[in-house]
C-alpha cells in the first residue's frame, strides 16, 4: 500500500502508567514530604501499568474504523493519544491530515454563556476558527434546534437542548481525520438517529472516522472495519464488522464474566456484603456465556450480613448492549409473605431469571442493594460487582423466528383462536 | 527519473507525528499563533463571566481600583501619613494599584489556569500555552480602562502627563512577563500540588506589602530599604510612577536587576512548564 491513501499510521504504541503504592492517593505537597521525611530509606513501591501495548496498525483514507473492547482495554488511551492530550510512552504515530477529535459531548460549554456564545467558544476549543464558525453558524443552529434560545444562558436548558446543541457543534467540525468516543450514547431516541445520520455522512463524504462505541449496532452500521482491544492489545482487526461484532457480543474473547467473587480480604456493607454472584442452571452448575434463551437461568447471589436492617433492598437490573436497561427486580417485590427471609452470617438468595423473555444479545446483570429510603449499598450504574451473559438462540419454537427479534424482550406469549373454538361450540351444540 | 518522482509521490509527508516525549522540545511558537482564534475566544470568554450576573456589570472594572487606591491612601496617607513627594496621596496609590493589578492579576490568574480548566485540559488537544497567554488578555483589558481613567484623575488634579510616558508599555511588559513567568512556574506545579493555590493568595499579599505600591521607596527606612530592593518589583513599580508622573527616584542598578529577574524568572518559567506540559493529561 502506498502511503499515499494512508490516514493515520500507528506504529508500536505503548502506554505506561505508574501506580505508586505508598497508600497516599493523591498526594499533596506536605504529605509528599512527610511521608519522605517518615521513610527515608524506603523505596517508593510503584507498579507499572500499561494501558497500551505495542499496538499498531494502519487506517487508510475513508475508513471508518470501529474500536470496540471492553473498558479499561485501552479504547480512551488510544483516542487520546491520536487527538495528542497524552503522549506515548513509546512508538510513533503519523497523521496524513487534520484531525478533529470529540471526547465529550460540549467540553467547554459554560452555564452561564449564552447558546451564541457557546456555539463559538466550543468551536474554537474544538479546533474551528472563527470566520469557519461563522459560515456554519446557520446550519449549526439548524441542526441543534434551539434558534429561539439562541441569547438565553445554556444552564436555563433542559438536557435535551443542551446536549443537541453540543452535538451540533461537534458535527459541523470539518476535520480530515474524525476521532469520536462514545457520544452517541447521549439525548433521546430521536436525536440519537438524527446524530448516527450525521456520522454516516461524515463517513460516506470520504473523511477518515475511528469511532469508539459499546454500541454494536451502531458500529455495524456506520463502520467497515473494527479493532478490537483486550488489555491495551489489539485482538481483532478486521473488516468483517458483522462477524468481529457478534464475537464481542457473545463473549468470545476469553474472559469468563459470568461469575463473579468479591475479592478476599476486600469487604463491603455491614448490612449487606455482597461475596459471589453466579450464574446456573436449576441444579446449580454454573451456566456458560452464552445460553440459549429457552434454558432456565437462575442468578445467585451470596452475602454477608453483620447488622439486620428491615429495610434492606436487594435486587439486580439488567441492561442491554445498547445501555438500555430492560427491567429492575428486587427481592421483596412479590409482597411480604413471599419475601426471603435476610439472616445474619452468610446468605444465598436465589431468583429465576425469565426465559423466553429476554432478546438474543449480551446482557449486563447489576446487582443493586440498599436501606429503602436511606442510602444505595449498591447503586445501580455505579460500577458496581456485574456479570455479563447472552441470549443465543432458542427464542421460540417457531420455525419462522430463531434469531434476534425486533424490540427491547422477545417473550414467548400464549395464542389462541376464537373463531376456533366458535366453531368447536357450535359443533358441540349441533350434536346434541 | 521516472522512478524518482513516482516514490516523491508515493512517501507523501505526514502532517504530523506523534512521538514519546523527548528530553526538550522547543516552544512551537507557530502552531500558538494559528490557534489564536482559541487564545480570543478564551480570554472573551473570561472577561465576560467576570461581570455576569452581577448588577453593575463593567463599572466594576473601574470601582475596583478606584475602592483599592481609596483604603490604601486612607491606610498609608491619612493613617500612617507617609511622605507622598508631592502627590496627591490618592494618585500616588491608584498608580501604584495600577502597577501592582497588572503584576497580581496576571500571576493570580496564570497560575490557577491549569488547573481551573482541567476539563479542557483532559479532553481536547491545544497547546497548553494558550491557557496562561488567555489569562494576560483580560489583564490588558484592565490595564487599558484603569488607564484611561488615571488621564481622568490626571487632569482633575491638575498632573499634566510627562514624555517618559512612552516608556510604560515596556514597564507594563516587564510586569506582566515578571508575573507570567512565575505563573507559568506555578501553574504547572499546580497540576500535581493543588496546595499552591493556597499558597499563592499569601505569598501575593506578602509581596504587596513588600513592594512600594501605596508608598514610595524613600519613605521605607534606609536599614529596609535594601529588602525592598531585593523585591524585582520594586524598580519596576518606581519605574512605573516615574514614568506616569516624572516624580520619585529610580536607580539604573534596581532596574537593571528588576529586568534581570523579569528575563530569568521568563525563561524559566518558561523551561518548567514545557517539560510538565506534556503529564498535565496524565496526572489532572
Amino acid at each position: 500500500m502506498s502511503s499515499k491513501d494512508l490516514a493515520i499510521s500507528i506504529r508500536g504504541i505503548s502506554k505506561a502508567y505508574t501506580l505508586v503504592h505508598n497508600g497516599l492517593k493523591s498526594p499533596s505537597f506536605r504529605e509528599v514530604i512527610v511521608d519522605r521525611l517518615k521513610h527515608p530509606l524506603r523505596k517508593q513501591q510503584t507498579e507499572t501499568f500499561w494501558a497500551l501495548k505495542d499496538v499498531s496498525f494502519d487506517v487508510k483514507k475513508g475508513e471508518v474504523v470501529g474500536i470496540i473492547g471492553r473498558n479499561g482495554a485501552g479504547k480512551s488511551t488510544l483516542l487520546k493519544i491520536l487527538s495528542r492530550i497524552v503522549e506515548p510512552t513509546s512508538g510513533e504515530v503519523d497523521l496524513f491530515g487534520r484531525v478533529g477529535s470529540l471526547l465529550e459531548v460540549g467540553t467547554g460549554f459554560h452555564q452561564e454563556l449564552t447558546g451564541r456564545e457557546n456555539i463559538f467558544l466550543n468551536g474554537a476549543i474544538l479546533g474551528m476558527r472563527r470566520d469557519e464558525i461563522s459560515k456554519q453558524f446557520d446550519a449549526i443552529v439548524d441542526f441543534a434546534e434551539v434558534d429561539r434560545f439562541l441569547d438565553t444562558p445554556v444552564k436555563r436548558y433542559s438536557s435535551g437542548m443542551y446536549v443537541r446543541l453540543a452535538f451540533a457543534v461537534a458535527a459541523h467540525l470539518n476535520p480530515e481525520i474524525l476521532i469520536v468516543d462514545e457520544v452517541l450514547a447521549v439525548g433521546d431516541a430521536q436525536f440519537q438517529k438524527k446524530c448516527m445520520g450525521k456520522m454516516d455522512e461524515v463517513a460516506k463524504g470520504g473523511r477518515t472516522v475511528l469511532f469508539v462505541s459499546h454500541n454494536m449496532s451502531a458500529v455495524e452500521q456506520l463502520c467497515n472495519r473494527i479493532v478490537w482491544l483486550t488489555d491495551g492489545q489489539v485482538h481483532r482487526d478486521s473488516h468483517d464488522v458483522e462477524t468481529v461484532a457478534r464475537e464481542y457480543l457473545f463473549g468470545q474473547d476469553g474472559h469468563d464474566n459470568a461469575h463473579w467473587i468479591a475479592a478476599e480480604g476486600e469487604k463491603g456493607s455491614e448490612y449487606f456484603d455482597l461475596r459471589r454472584i453466579g450464574f446456573e442452571s436449576e441444579d446449580g452448575s454454573p451456566l456458560p456465556r452464552a445460553v440459549p434463551n429457552d434454558q432456565p437461568m437462575y442468578l445467585v447471589l451470596e452475602a454477608d450480613v453483620e447488622t439486620l436492617d428491615s429495610s434492606l433492598l436487594v435486587g439486580y437490573t439488567v441492561v442491554n448492549a445498547d445501555g438500555q436497561t430492560v427491567y429492575w427486580s428486587v427481592q421483596a417485590d412479590a409482597g411480604e409473605d413471599l419475601t426471603p427471609p435476610i439472616m445474619l452470617g452468610r446468605n444465598t438468595l436465589r431468583t429465576r431469571i425469565p426465559s423466553r423473555f429476554l432478546n438474543e444479545g449480551a446482557y449486563t446483570i447489576e446487582v443493586i442493594a440498599c436501606l429503602h429510603h436511606r442510602f444505595w449499598i449498591l447503586e445501580p450504574g455505579k460500577s458496581g460487582p456485574s456479570i455479563t451473559f447472552s441470549i443465543a438462540g432458542g427464542l421460540s419454537e417457531s420455525a419462522y423466528w430463531y434469531e434476534r427479534r425486533p424490540g427491547l424482550t422477545a417473550p414467548v406469549l400464549q395464542w389462541e383462536s376464537l373463531t376456533a373454538e366458535m366453531a368447536h361450540d357450535r359443533k358441540r351444540a349441533t350434536e346434541f | 527519473m521516472q522512478i524518482v518522482t513516482e516514490r516523491a509521490a508515493e512517501m507523501q509527508e505526514p502532517l504530523l507525528t506523534i512521538k514519546p516525549p523527548g528530553l526538550w522540545s522547543p516552544f512551537a511558537l507557530r502552531e500558538v499563533w494559528s490557534y489564536r482564534d482559541l487564545l480570543w475566544a478564551l480570554a472573551v470568554r473570561d472577561v465576560k463571566l467576570r461581570y455576569r450576573q452581577t448588577a453593575l456589570g463593567v463599572v466594576w472594572v473601574v470601582l475596583q481600583p478606584l475602592l483599592a487606591a481609596g483604603i490604601m491612601s486612607f491606610v498609608f496617607g491619612v493613617i500612617a501619613n507617609l511622605p507622598s513627594d508631592g502627590l496627591p496621596y490618592f494618585l500616588l496609590s491608584y498608580i501604584g494599584m495600577l502597577g501592582w493589578q497588572a503584576f497580581s492579576g496576571t500571576l493570580t490568574k496564570a497560575s490557577q489556569c491549569i488547573v481551573g480548566n482541567s476539563h479542557l485540559v483532559s479532553k481536547v488537544y491545544f497547546p497548553r500555552l494558550i491557557l496562561p497567554l488567555s489569562t494576560v488578555l483580560s489583564t490588558l483589558l484592565d490595564f487599558v480602562v484603569g488607564f484611561a481613567l488615571l488621564l481622568g484623575l490626571m487632569g482633575i488634579y491638575g498632573i499634566r502627563p510627562q514624555a517618559s510616558l512612552l516608556l510604560l508599555p515596556v514597564l507594563l511588559v516587564l510586569l506582566i512577563t515578571l508575573a507570567a513567568g512565575l505563573g507559568l512556574w506555578v501553574s504547572a506545579l499546580m497540576v500535581t500540588y493543588r496546595d499552591l493555590q493556597y499558597v499563592i493568595p499569601y505569598f501575593t499579599q506578602l509581596l504587596f506589602y513588600a513592594s512600594p505600591v501605596a508608598l514610595t521607596l524613600s519613605a521605607v527606612p534606609e536599614k529596609l530599604q535594601i529588602f525592598f530592593l531585593l523585591n524585582p518589583l520594586t524598580g519596576l513599580l518606581e519605574a512605573f510612577r516615574w514614568a506616569i508622573v516624572g516624580r520619585g527616584t529610580i536607580s539604573g542598578i534596581a532596574i537593571a536587576y528588576s529586568v534581570g529577574v523579569t528575563v530569568l524568572s521568563f525563561i524559566l518559567g518558561a523551561f518548567v512548564f514545557k517539560r510538565m506540559e506534556r503529564t498535565f493529561a496524565d496526572v489532572i
